[in-house]
């Protein structure tokens, strides 16, 4: 299999591997698209969102503090609406904060394949806002606490630092699991939640077809009994925190898939997430998974087992895997496969007209509600979908075309239309898309266009 | 894929770009609107089917469900033995009037515990994991296109799986203000989507929905786009329509409570409300086409029996179904109930199921859609010849 010719590489690194091409990018990579690619192999090159003037976002502790005083003043307003609305005006207004802040570093990274590389991971890691208030004080602080700073590390640390991060612990309902026959289950009727347990298993690790049993299942959720999260004003607790309760966990030694583990406390769990990440059934399904992202919903098999063989002779090490991707000639396939999922179609257009968005909720939130994708807020734990027919429906199509409208009416002024898509999607831009804007009656209409043409819609 | 192309008519915008933009031409065909109506309500995350209908007699329910039992004096009484959910006032004022059925005992023939996977074999119909790629109410919808093609609807910005497939399908929601009629911009995208598989019927078929809904929807107050009740609104005027799509599919999620699932009132309960007023929303939007209508409640499985550590449950193996409507015949529970009592659980821990959910599926598809049994067997449910009708049900 051959590569395609350097200036289509370009157009590929900055679109499929990329975020979509900001103004200068392509013409800037194409003597080494690959080498540009490479060179975002690093942790230390994964944007982390920053606010409007550079400096970091509060931690999870300092979150969860702010949820815990607004859930507070929101009590003492009783039956007040307009008081009860006030007390969390300044949570909301720090969560928009925070995702526009995020939206933002994706739209203007100068390494876009380490942003989607992290988004990737984010998203095999869901965490949801659809859980409750809880989440949307911790969501965004999670990706920034437990997944950007990995991704290029070993899987083992990602899952470890994922497994243990209280958005996930309460996102999966880890928090109250109580081993049945520890001190605390045995004085009164509580007892495991093994959703946490099933879904490291199926969803982040082994993937649903390796051939664990509910055994397995209920046995791992045992081990996993005192992972927990502080609650607030108990002494010794840091509210909001990893916090391992010792009278919860499950006494006993434990086998799962076909491993046995000693009685231990906190590490038991820990020594069953290092034999999951090191298990070949989780190398084929983390390279399957990366595989479909990246490339097709129906990977290339050569693809995936480039990938998974990479993973087992680097023992997880992320950012071989992410070489080998680069490297694998299977991934610069001409045909772009991918539907943009609505947040990639969206960032890719303030990419393109290099400009970022400054109202979350009118440019970023409302309109990503409205395409069926609102910021870390997935439906089920198994995260946004990759398959095409799932995001190029009839009438998610329509929404794309208004949306587009409106972004044109906001952008396309001070632009030349050609120039920008040109420069946006390079020798992928097809002569009928260029000769269509060149002809289109305005500005705004070329830009609605740009974005709406099956070049800009697929990557 | 293929979204639904085959009803539209092309009109000439006139630009002097040799572009079009094209649309639905309504069929002005009054026998349609008398045609069958199937409504496919799909509750994501593994419904409780423990609280959906409380078996209230069953002496080990109680017991197993703790502080989340539905107490027999919170129960909306059905018989001697079920109640239903307090919340389903809509769903219970139907089965008093012969109107709704519960199956308290249903599950796919493939036991498993994954969400996604099992919410696959629901929706592809399939007789093992990965035995299908496509929507069961897709290749439905194949088997009754003749002269005319049938058409079915998502009412959701994305399609379900099991609406895809190669039949055409719609997908519509709330939200959009926009005007496909005469508008130049759309003619453009379809002549440069004209070489696109995916791409260009989705949104030939957009277009000509979102001008179907503007008429559908004139006159009347906006749908909101976060409306449960809405959707289901919008979900009625479109199967009223002449010439409009004869079957439609609603998501609702929310139902995965492994913590805090409440009881009469709480999490679970205010998602049955949700799924109750839909219903409602259902009947007083299709008037006198109600009668015509089968809707039918499933979802991937039920919860575990036992209450767990959280005030939850996990996940389990057979739930409750329901099916509502005009056309819904009979009456009592539909399949057998196992009892909760010790060596009556599945496995020891979940409702034992005792109804193949395709049975019922499979009823609605023959006895109410009209597909022939043959196909039914062979394509629609493939690999469940011996999943058999239920009789008397439509």
């Amino acid at each position: 299999m051959s590569l395609p010719s350097r200036d289509l590489q370009a157009s590929i690194a900055a679109t499929r591997f990329g975020l979509g091409a900001r103004p200068g990018e392509i013409s800037r990579i194409a003597s080494d698209p690959r080498g540009w690619l490479i060179a975002q192999i690093r942790p230390d090159a994964v944007p982390v969102p920053m606010n409007p003037v550079g400096l970091a976002f509060p931690d999870s502790r300092a979150r969860w503090l702010d949820f815990v005083a607004y859930k507070e003043a929101e009590k003492a307003a009783g039956a007040d609406t307009d008081r009860r609305r006030a007390a969390g005006e300044s949570f909301r207004q720090a969560v928009a904060a925070e995702m526009l802040g995020r939206t933002t570093a994706a739209a203007t990274t100068d390494a876009p394949f380490a942003e989607r590389w992290a988004l990737f991971w984010s998203n095999h890691f869901t965490v949801s806002t659809r859980k409750g208030q809880e989440l949307d004080a911790l969501a965004a602080s999670f990706e920034r606490e437990a997944i950007r700073p990995h991704v290029f590390g070993r899987f083992e640390t990602l899952l470890i630092a994922s497994s243990r991060h209280p958005a996930m612990l309460l996102y999966l309902d880890q928090q109250n699991s109580i081993g049945p026959n520890s001190r605390a289950g045995q004085r009164r009727t509580a007892g495991l939640n093994e959703n946490l347990a099933r879904e490291i298993m199926e969803l982040h690790t082994l993937g649903v077809k390796a051939g664990y049993t509910q055994a397995d299942v209920t046995e791992f959720a045992r081990a996993l009994t005192g992972w927990s999260v502080g609650r607030r004003g108990q002494p010794g607790e840091a509210g909001g925190q990893f916090f391992y309760r010792p009278n919860v966990h499950e006494p006993g030694d434990r086998t799962v898939f076909g491993r046995h583990y000693p009685a231990g406390e906190e590490d038991q769990a820990l020594r069953v997430l290092a034999d999951l990440a090191a298990s070949d059934k989780t190398a084929t399904h983390l390279a399957t998974q990366i595989a479909t992202h990246f490339v097709s919903e129906t990977p290339d098999p050569r693809l995936v087992r480039r990938l998974a063989d990479a993973y087992r002779s680097s023992r997880g090490d992320l950012s071989v895997v992410a070489r080998t991707l680069i490297d694998a000639p299977e991934a610069w396939s001409e045909d772009a496969a991918k539907i943009k999922a609505p947040y990639e179609l969206l960032v890719s257009a303030y990419r393109a007209v290099g400009q970022t968005p400054r109202d979350y909720g009118r440019e970023v939130n409302n309109p990503l509600n409205l395409l069926g994708q609102r910021p870390l807020s997935a439906p089920q734990p198994n995260g946004w979908s990759e398959r095409a027919a799932d995001w190029a429906a009839p009438d998610a199509l329509v929404k794309r075309l208004q949306w587009a409208q409106g972004f044109a009416a906001s952008y396309a002024s001070q632009t030349d239309p050609a120039a920008v898509a040109t420069d946006a999607l390079g020798v992928r831009l097809r002569p009928l898309t260029l000769a269509t804007l060149q002809r289109a009656e305005s500005r705004k209409e070329a830009l609605a266009v740009l974005l709406m043409s099956p070049e800009f819609q697929r990557r | 894929m293929s979204p639904n192309l085959s009803r539209r008519t092309t009109l000439r915008l006139g630009l002097g770009l040799g572009m079009s933009v094209s649309f639905l031409g309504v069929p002005a065909l009054a026998a349609e609107s008398r045609s069958p109506k199937l409504v496919v309500i799909i509750c994501r995350g593994a419904m409780d089917g423990l609280s959906v209908s409380p078996p209230i007699r069953d002496s080990a329910y109680l017991d197993l469900r703790g502080s989340i039992a539905i107490t027999p004096d919170k129960a909306l009484p059905l018989d001697s033995d079920f109640g239903l959910h307090p919340k389903l006032v809509n769903l219970h004022r139907l089965a008093l009037a012969g109107q709704a059925r519960i199956a308290p005992a249903v599950a796919w023939p493939v036991h498993i515990r994954s969400h996604f996977e099992a919410q696959d074999l629901l929706e592809t119909g399939a007789d093992k994991l990965y035995g299908a790629q496509t929507g069961w109410l897709n290749r439905c919808v194949q088997a009754l296109s003749g002269d005319k093609p049938a058409r079915a609807i998502a009412v959701a910005p994305q399609a379900p799986l099991i609406l895809q497939g190669a039949a055409p399908y719609d997908t519509w929601s709330p939200g959009a203000q926009f005007n496909p009629d005469g508008s130049r911009l759309a003619g453009i995208l379809q002549e440069l989507y004209q070489p696109d598989p995916v791409l260009g019927p989705a949104f030939a078929a957009g277009l000509a929905v979102e001008h179907e809904a503007m008429t559908l929807n004139a006159n009347a107050p906006a749908l909101k786009a976060n409306d449960a009740k809405d959707f289901a609104t919008a979900a009625a005027r479109f199967l009223s329509d002449p010439g409009g799509p004869a079957i439609a599919v609603i998501s609702l999620d929310g139902f995965d409570t492994h913590a805090g699932q409440g009881a009469a009132e709480g999490q679970l309960a205010n998602r049955l409300a949700n799924l109750d007023d839909v219903v409602a929303g259902l009947e007083s939007g299709l008037g006198q086409d109600w009668s015509r209508t089968v809707v039918v409640v499933a979802t991937e499985f039920g919860r575990t029996a036992r209450i767990n550590g959280t005030g939850g449950t996990d996940h389990g193996t057979a739930s409750t179904l329901i099916v509502a409507g005009g056309a819904v015949k009979g009456r009592g529970i539909i399949g057998d109930w196992p009892g909760l009592g010790a060596g009556q659980l599945f496995e020891n821990r979940d409702t034992a199921p005792t109804l193949d959910m395709r049975r019922v599926f499979k009823t609605l598809v023959v006895d109410h859609l009209g597909v022939d049994r043959r196909t039914a067997d062979e394509q629609v449910f493939p690999g469940g010849r011996d999943a058999a009708r239920i009789p008397d049900l439509v």
